[in-house]
């Protein structure tokens, strides 16, 4: 039974649901050294800045059980950087390139997502205002409601393209970010981002993290990230691309039963580099064995 | 050929106080390229997800066999300690920047400065520089008499010294002491040991010597995408070097510690 792995979103044709998540594969090229970046669906590139950021001090790393906290910082060459150097290499692979925008200010965001949506290599924007390792923008414009979809608006009005908003799980109700957000004209969400952690080192007495706090990713944040997405697919209309301690095919799965249309795979790429194509090749078949004979039909199934 | 392997533990020895060697097996050997480099270790508890990274300390290509040495530290450690031969160990590697020979000129003396579990990278690189016929000479430092390896291994490719800070073996006090106390005249320096010691290298020979220094972070990827292990270079404006990718071994003058 041949099963059909093609998934169309505003803005994307993707020809599998699988995505590498922002901050966890750069801008690609690493990973290119690997494998061959066209077996994948798309690519979420590293967050853009206007200017080039160096992140935070080390140790910007921290180990807990199933997960990693993160503290890099939104380090980044800067938005033009990104546009002379990154998108141009981006251009050889069929590849649908979303590109992540992170700004200090709401005049930051517009002019981030509008430069970055005028170029032809972008399908998309993905709007993080979920970093929980930034000192100013970031995840204050996550966690209100109000200050959220006024942002989206806004970048909605400059962008050329469709703009996806990455949503932060640390706040007490996420369905009515998303559906502010989604008022405000989002196109779609991306969902969720890392949760705010920290670790203490017994011998120091200090947080082993430089930041102090970072986020959590990883399998340990799994059924968090699946719980929101089947809050928020049961009270919005636009699509969800899902992400949150995807390991195998098995958790794709699992994330486009709860509402997710495609998914981002993100701390794994860590622990196995090989993990996209992987889940790619392995997918078909799980998905025929569970009677299905698309992506599609497996979308909000545990809401039938 | 994918860079992840399935490799065969050949041995996985304690050679002194919680000082392990572990000799790995796979086709994959074949792509070492320099002393230096690293790998990157999954170990088998799913809960600790992370690989570890380490250096290779000796490469075998004959028999398609590499080693490595570690220090139990932690969680990862003591359970990679447990490993018996026979188990299998997925290898990421070989994977970043290591120690470069070629602006050796054959009549130069290369210095190895090792300290404590930054000695094992110079093991390598002590066999290659022998090999090619230059005068080489190793100051290594350890803590005591029982933490105190690969000093017969060290001397049948240099000229050894070894330091321990309670002087119950060699020199009574720190590899810099030693180098002082030697008065040895060098052409380059190869430095791997705590962040202490390479900063004080750093500090007396980045104006007068030419030098590589091997660092040590915390890292996730090993390959460059996620910014984990960043350090800072030199000059203005502030700009940052990926430990894993363009290092672990960086120029004696290209990274601010």
């Amino acid at each position: 039974m041949s099963v059909d792995l093609q998934v169309t979103l505003p803005g994307l044709e993707l020809k599998n649901p699988i995505i590498p998540a922002s901050g966890c594969f750069g801008f690609g090229e690493e990973f290119a050294e690997l494998y061959d970046l066209n077996q994948l669906g798309g690519i979420m590139i590293k967050a853009a800045t206007v200017k080039a950021r160096i992140g935070n001090p080390t140790p910007r790393i921290a180990e807990t059980y199933g997960g990693i906290l993160n503290a890099i910082g939104l380090q980044n060459p800067g938005v033009e950087a990104i546009i002379r150097d990154k998108l141009p290499w981006l251009a050889q692979f069929d590849l649908a390139v979303i590109a992540n925008i992170a700004g200090d200010t709401m005049e930051e965001y517009e002019e981030l997502g509008r430069r970055l949506s005028d170029n032809e290599v972008v399908k998309a924007l993905e709007l993080n205002i979920s970093c929980p390792n930034v000192e100013k923008g970031g995840l204050a414009f996550g966690t209100d409601p109000d200050i959220a979809a006024e942002l989206t608006a806004r970048v909605k009005k400059v962008a050329s393209k469709p703009v996806y908003v990455k949503l932060s799980p640390n706040v007490t109700d996420i369905v009515r970010i998303a559906r502010a957000v989604e008022e405000a004209g989002a196109d779609g969400l991306s969902m969720i981002n890392t949760l705010l952690g920290m670790r203490i080192d017994l011998k120091s007495g200090k947080t082993i993290l430089a930041n102090g706090t970072g986020g959590l990713s990883g399998p340990a944040i799994k059924p968090v990230a699946i719980r929101m997405i089947y809050q928020v697919y049961k009270e919005v209309q636009i699509p969800i691309i899902g992400m949150g301690g995807i390991q195998q095919a098995r958790d794709v799965l699992e994330f486009l039963y709860a509402g997710a249309s495609a998914v981002g795979v993100g701390t794994a790429n860590f622990i196995d580099p090989y993990v996209c194509p992987r889940i790619i090749r392995e997918l078909p078949e799980l998905l025929a064995g569970h009677g299905f004979t698309s992506v599609q039909e497996a979308v909000g199934y545990a809401h039938k | 050929m994918k860079l992840t392997e399935d490799m065969l533990v050949i041995k996985n020895e304690e050679i002194a106080r919680d000082i392990y060697e572990l000799v790995l097996k796979g086709q994959n050997v074949q792509l070492m390229k320099e002393a230096g480099q690293f790998v990157n270790i999954q170990l088998e508890r799913k809960g600790l997800i992370l690989r570890r990274p380490f250096s290779i300390c000796e490469i075998n290509y004959s028999e398609k066999e590499f080693k490595i040495i570690y220090r139990v530290l932690g969680e990862g450690t003591e359970e990679l300690a447990r490993l018996k031969a026979g188990a299998r160990l997925n290898v990421f590697g070989p994977l970043g920047t290591g120690f470069p020979e070629s602006g050796l000129a054959k009549d130069e003396v290369a210095l190895l400065i090792g300290g404590g579990i930054g000695v094992p990278p110079l093991y390598e690189l002590a066999r290659r520089l022998h090999k090619r016929g230059n005068k080489v000479i190793s100051v290594l430092g350890f803590q005591d008499k029982e933490g105190i390896f690969y000093v017969e291994e060290f001397g049948q490719y240099s000229e050894l010294h070894v330091a321990t800070m309670d002087g119950s073996y060699g020199y009574k006090g720190n590899v810099l002491e030693l180098i002082g106390h030697l008065q040895q005249d060098f052409d380059i320096l190869y430095a791997c040991g705590p962040m202490a010691m390479l900063k004080s290298i750093q500090e007396a020979y980045s104006q007068q010597k030419r030098g590589y220094i091997s660092l040590e972070e915390r890292m996730a990827c090993g390959i460059g995408a996620c910014y984990g292990c960043v350090c800072d270079k030199e000059g203005e404006p502030p700009y940052q070097k990926r430990v894993c990718k363009e290092g672990p071994v960086f120029s004696l003058n290209e990274v601010s510690l």
